[in-house]
């Protein structure tokens, strides 16, 4: 299955990708040689088949909700480059005047 | 012999005995680390001057008549995927340079409690994605027997890093064969432990439905040892079951007489290369002469199975990966004028070239119209295969397969084509979609570089291999062959 440029730069739109032209290039031919490879897929018959996503079998593991302090909080707030305001992530703006719709 | 070439249970008897120290031992390491490191180029961090401090607690503990555990004093790397608290953690890749993590992996913490002597953060293809190690974005690693090739991956650095006599053992991960390809280049004991028996807390997530934690050794007994520490359910890992522990090392010497060894014939086809196949048959023959049975087995969705499993591991490798955002923690881009402006230029510029390319698949993949042509129909082939592997192994005890199409190849020889590194992984990555234990043992040498053969058991019968494995080492001497540096 060949995918085209625009497929390619819509994927990375989705993925929050900001491709050069030469990756969209090389990605478009790579994509579409990893995705050939993968239609024997659709030989195989699985009528009846259920999925896995679980190997060892487990299903629902629950457990208590008790708050549970792992890491000091404010330790894990000095990973963020950004500047901390009352224990709190600063971020640039979601909704500026540039991209309101 | 230099005390960096000691295996656990060597040095540990010298360390009971008082005939060495642990600051000795440790110094030893990182004096070999000084003469070959710019050959080989296994770590990312090394973590001295904390290693040194660890050391001469378990000589005080010693010294104080205090009894130590067996991995108390040893020096041992980790990949630099899992996170070791106040030491760097960079996944490999550029987009968590400079991330020092705030806490340990329950593997390493577990690690830590037993005494052991952490030498450093070892390289790896970035979020351990790749089969040669070439995908990191800090450095190169060779294969400490030709340096033109390279070492394997992703667990490169680790495998590449105890041949060369850089650590005694290491910590590494296999989602589909990282840690028993390298192991096989570099003729090292790789053991991927059954899906959940060790916890993947505090590890880089990549593909969470097959991520595996384990130990690379200089022999079976060593990882033993070391999956004694690592193995256990885990409350912050709930897909680590409650299944009883065993002691590893208990029956590790008891004859394997009777033991049913299956060939999967599909495994066993025209094109696999005559040598290998020729040291897997007389590895084979080894155990048949102890007394083991030999019989063909029928594994018939594997080959399928190698599709179907980077549909999975791309799918779930592009969620675990939506979480770099340059904005919790990790690389920011110095430009964006808006937050998705940011966000795209922040993982553009942190993100190497084969995570974008596994990104952009598993995104198309898990998207809407294409989940049940891909994503959903893997996790049905992954059923199948699954279901081979159950069948095969009610049959018999164990499988036996290479553990990699050839041996180590050149840098740069799989780079332009993505599918044909993807091939590398055909014979271990069925292993992780079943969630089966696998051993990756040194069988024998082709044009003077190292041969795998991998041996295969049910879920949660580690303690059966690593005794297969041991019975082997103790007729062989491939695994104690070392090279010149």
């Amino acid at each position: 299955m060949a995918l085209t440029h625009e497929q390619v730069k819509h994927i990375a739109s989705l993925a929050r990708l900001d491709l050069s032209a030469a990756e969209v290039e090389k990605f478009t031919t790579d994509l579409s040689n990893i995705l050939a490879y993968m239609e024997q897929l659709s030989e195989v018959d699985t009528k009846d088949v259920e999925p896995t996503a679980q190997v060892t079998g487990l299903v629902n593991i629950s457990r208590t909700d008790e708050i549970e302090k792992r890491a000091d909080p404010d330790l894990l707030l000095k990973q963020s480059p950004n500047p901390i305001e009352r224990h709190s992530i600063k971020v640039k703006p979601i909704f500026g005047d540039n991209n309101h719709t | 012999m230099d005390l960096y070439e000691l295996t656990i249970s060597q040095a540990h008897e010298k360390l009971v005995n008082k005939e060495i120290s642990a600051k000795q031992l440790a110094e030893s390491v990182f004096e070999r680390i000084d003469q070959v490191e710019d050959k080989v180029g296994a770590y990312i961090t090394l973590t001295k001057e904390q290693a040194l401090k660890q050391a001469e607690a378990v000589d005080k503990k010693i010294a104080g008549g205090e009894q130590i555990g067996m991995l108390a004093g040893i020096p041992g790397g980790i990949k630099d995927l899992l996170c070791t608290e106040g030491v760097q953690t960079t996944a490999g890749s550029k987009i968590l340079e400079g991330f020092v993590p705030p806490y340990d992996a329950t593997a390493v913490k577990k690690l830590k409690e037993a005494g052991f002597v952490l030498i450093g953060k070892q390289n790896e293809d970035q979020y351990g994605m790749g089969s040669s190690t070439e995908n990191s974005a800090y450095k190169k690693t060779a294969n400490p027997w030709d340096l033109q090739r390279v070492p394997g991956g992703s667990s490169g650095g680790g495998a590449a890093g105890l041949k060369a006599g850089e650590c005694l053992f290491s910590i590494g991960t296999d989602t589909g064969g990282s840690i028993r390809q390298p192991s096989a280049f570099c003729g090292t004991t790789g053991l991927k432990v059954t899906y959940g028996r060790v916890s993947r807390s505090g590890v880089v997530a990549y593909a969470s439905s097959l991520d595996t934690i384990g130990p690379i050794a200089r022999n079976a007994y060593d990882a033993a040892l070391i999956l004694q520490v690592l193995a256990g359910a885990d409350p912050h890992d709930s897909t680590t079951p409650p299944v009883a522990v065993p002691n590893y090392t208990a029956d590790i010497d008891k004859s394997i007489k009777g033991l049913k060894i299956g060939l999967p014939k599909e495994c066993f086809v025209e094109g696999l290369d005559k040598q290998i196949e020729k040291i897997i048959m007389q590895g084979v023959d080894i155990l048949r002469k102890q007394g083991a049975e030999i019989r063909e087995v029928s594994l018939p969705h594997v080959k399928y199975a190698l599709a179907a499993y980077y549909i999975i591991v791309m799918s779930e490798a592009s969620a675990n990966l939506a979480r770099y955002d340059g904005i919790k923690f990790g690389h920011q881009s110095k430009d964006g004028k808006d937050l998705l402006e940011q966000y795209k230029k922040s993982r553009a510029e942190g993100f190497g070239e084969e995570a974008k390319r596994r990104i952009m698949l598993g995104t198309y993949a898990l998207s809407a119209g294409y989940y049940d042509a891909y994503y959903l129909q893997a996790q049905k082939v992954r059923t199948l295969v699954k279901q081979d592997f159950e069948k095969a192994l009610e049959e018999v005890d164990i499988m036996i397969t290479p553990v990699t199409p050839d041996v180590a190849f050149k840098f740069g020889a799989n780079s332009d084509d993505p599918v044909q590194m993807y091939l590398e992984d055909v014979f271990t990555i069925s292993i992780n979609m079943a969630g089966v234990p696998a051993l990756s043992l040194p069988a024998g040498f082709k044009d003077g570089l190292p041969v795998g053969m991998q041996i295969i058991s049910k879920q949660f019968s580690e303690d059966l291999l690593l005794r297969v494995g041991h019975r082997f080492q103790q007729e062989t001497d491939h695994h104690l062959k070392t090279p010149k540096l």
